[in-house]
Order: structure tokens, then sequence, then C-alpha cells
């Protein structure tokens, strides 16, 4: 009671602080068109830097535009653009590439983050220290990772080759982990997964955490084994977690750019060459900017889908 | 209440969310591999407009009732 007459107090005293010309301004606006005059400025920005040039692209994809010549006559060519890229067999390679990339990467950051998941669930000593000491590669830039793991790759000096040549008995120089047609795809393979396991890890942690204890008290009660108890209850419960998971990492790796442009550059040749990467080759090497908005448009598209599958997943498991 | 249960009475049946959302995600799910796979190039050709066509979808029947 005390408080509410103390909080008309203070509006009154607000009343009474506020200028005459903006009191008379504001005194006849509703809820909701106050509600609107502060979500304004925010929806003009995001029109402004997201959607004005999205559809700006969606324009630019009908046309011959170079970016290069912006004064040369600008040509309608229909969906010319987006005949080419979807019958180039380049384009398509790039599309192979970036498949191996996401499925490989995926597959083992989902395997050995839900292995972690699984250690990092039992209390032992030391196991906050464990928990930071695997999140550290999550946490580092991506222009950072690309830059010292080419270090790390490099055949004379790398760290990398000699505990490759310790083991396997290898001349450390015999290998070029980015140079070598064979091998660059499993490098770049191979360091997404080692700064996107942690990431999966916490997700499957959170999964894990949120399966209550009394399923495997009745399974204990059922006399349930080590492995029934993971196939019947620990899998299905973070089953959601997981997908969530993959859904994440498949978008992000669908579209990376930057650590696999640091490493290799698309090399040697085209065998690296990501989506992502040829869209920069055509839109600034090449100048061939509508025919890369097309290109663009296309990622665009294909990133909405799956966020939508994204979306749809994070609410099944909201309401678990 | 009475007027969403109304509108919920007069949609038709058929027309329920959850199967032509999980028909929409197929949808979306095969034009992504078709634009991936390394096997047909004419597959690679049709996985725009089969994503395309998956995601309209969804985004429509994403707001049919449950």
């Amino acid at each position: 009671m005390t408080q509410t007459s103390s909080l008309h107090t203070l509006a009154r005293r607000a009343g009474a602080a506020t200028p005459p010309v903006v009191a008379a301004r504001v005194r006849g606006l509703s809820d909701r068109a106050v509600a609107w005059l502060f979500i304004t400025p925010t929806m003009l920005l995001l029109l402004a830097i997201n959607v004005f040039p999205l559809i700006w692209t969606i324009r630019l994809s009908f046309t011959n535009y170079r970016a290069n010549r912006p004064n040369a006559p600008l040509r309608w060519v229909g969906l010319e653009n987006y005949t080419s890229i979807l019958s180039d067999p380049d384009v398509w390679h790039a599309m192979q590439t970036t498949a191996h990339f996401v499925v490989w990467s995926i597959t083992l950051q989902v395997l050995l983050g839900f292995g972690l998941a699984l250690l990092i669930n039992r209390q032992f000593r030391g196991h906050g220290l464990w928990t930071t000491v695997i999140l550290l590669p999550m946490m580092l830039s991506p222009a950072v990772v690309g830059n010292f793991w080419t270090f790390l790759f490099q055949p004379q000096t790398g760290l990398f080759n000699h505990v490759v040549a310790f083991v396997s008995g290898r001349d450390p120089s015999s290998f070029q982990m980015i140079g070598d047609v064979t091998l660059a795809p499993w490098a770049i393979v191979l360091v997404d997964t080692w700064m996107w396991t942690p990431y999966v890890m916490l997700i499957c942690l959170a999964g894990l955490r949120s399966i209550p204890d009394d399923l495997y008290e009745a399974a204990e009660v059922d006399r349930a084994g080590p492995f029934r108890r993971f196939w019947s209850i620990t899998l299905p419960m973070v089953l959601p977690f997981l997908m969530l998971a993959v859904l994440f990492r498949g978008i992000e790796n669908f579209k990376m750019f930057d650590m696999v442009n640091l490493l290799t550059s698309g090399g040697p040749g085209s065998t690296t060459e990501v989506a992502s990467i040829t869209l920069k080759r055509e839109a600034f090497e090449k100048w061939r900017t509508g025919y890369s908005s097309a290109f663009a448009v296309i990622l665009f598209v294909t990133v909405f889908g799956l966020a939508n599958i994204y979306v749809k997943v994070l609410n099944g498991v909201k309401q678990r | 209440m009475s007027a969403r249960s109304g509108r919920s009475r007069r949609w038709p049946r058929v027309l329920r969310r959850r199967p032509w959302e999980n028909a929409a995600t197929a949808t979306i799910g095969a034009g992504a591999a078709m634009l991936m796979q390394p096997f047909s190039l004419d597959l690679y050709g049709w996985s725009f407009a089969v994503i395309l066509a998956g995601t309209a979808a969804f985004l429509v029947v994403s707001h049919f009732p449950e």
C-alpha cells in the first residue's frame, strides 16, 4: 500500500518535471503508440542494413550488373544467372566440397562432443578445470584459429606434422596438410572439428543434465544394464538437443568462409573451394556482381529453409 | 476462445499444421540433399526450385492451426 502511494508520488513528480511541450505531445499517446515509438528506430536500422540490401541483391540477381563497371548499361537478364549457376559443373563441385566439409565435420563433432559430454557429466576431481580447458577453442576467433593452424600445418616446422611423424614414424616434411590435394579437405574438417566440438559438447551436456534421475533409478530397479540405460533413456532424451546441434553447425558450416579462406583460400587448385569462397571469387575477383547475387540468393534461400527446420526443432525442445 | 474454436471448426481437417509442416521440412531437406549430392547434375539443377518450394510451403503451413 505504502509502495503504491510512493509510486504515485514519484509519477506525479516526474509528470511535473516533464517540460510542458513534451508532456502535451506524449499525453495523448496510447501504450501501443509508445511501444511503436520505441521500436521504430531499431526497425528502421534493420530495414536499412538487412532488408534493403537483400531486396537490392534479389534485384541485381536478375541483371548483368558488374560492380567494377558501374556506368555500363544495365541489362535485365531474367533467370539467366540462376540457370547458368544451376547448370555449372564448377559450382556443383563447390557444393560437393561444401557437402564433404559439412557432413564430416558434423559427424566428428557429434561423436566427439557427445562422448566428451558423457565424460564431463560424471563428477570427478578437476571437473570444472577440464570443462574450461575443453571450451577454450570455441572462444577463439576463427581468424586466429585459421592463422595458427596454418603455422601448425607447416611441413618443416609445424607442430602437427612433428606429432604425426612421432606417432607414425614418417618424415615430418613428407606430407603437407594444406598443400596436398587429398589431405587439404581433411585439414579444414580437422580444424573445424577442433574448434566446434566443445560447442556440441555444451549442448549435449545441457541435454544430459535435463534427464531426471528418477528414470535411471527406475531402470536400475528393473535391472537394466549400462548399455540398455544408454539406449533407452540417455540417447532418446538427448536426441532433440543433438538435432539442434547438428542443424546449427550444419547452417554455420554451410556458409563457412573465414576459417577456410585463411587456412587454404580454397586451394590447392579448387579442392577446398567451398560455396562461400566460390561466391567471393565470382563477386570480387571476376566482378560478376549479377551472377554472384543470384548465387547469394540461392545460398540465402537454402540457409533460410534450414533455419526454419532449426526453429521447428528448437520449439520441440522448448516444449519438453 | 469461442471465436478461436469456431475458426478451428471451420478449418478443413486435412489442413492441420503438423503433417504439412513435416512435408515442407522433408521437401527442404530433399532440396538441400539435391543441392550437394555428387551423382546427378540434373538433380542439382532442380535443387533450388525444390528448396524454394519447400521454404515457401513451410511459411504458409506454419500459419495453419494445430
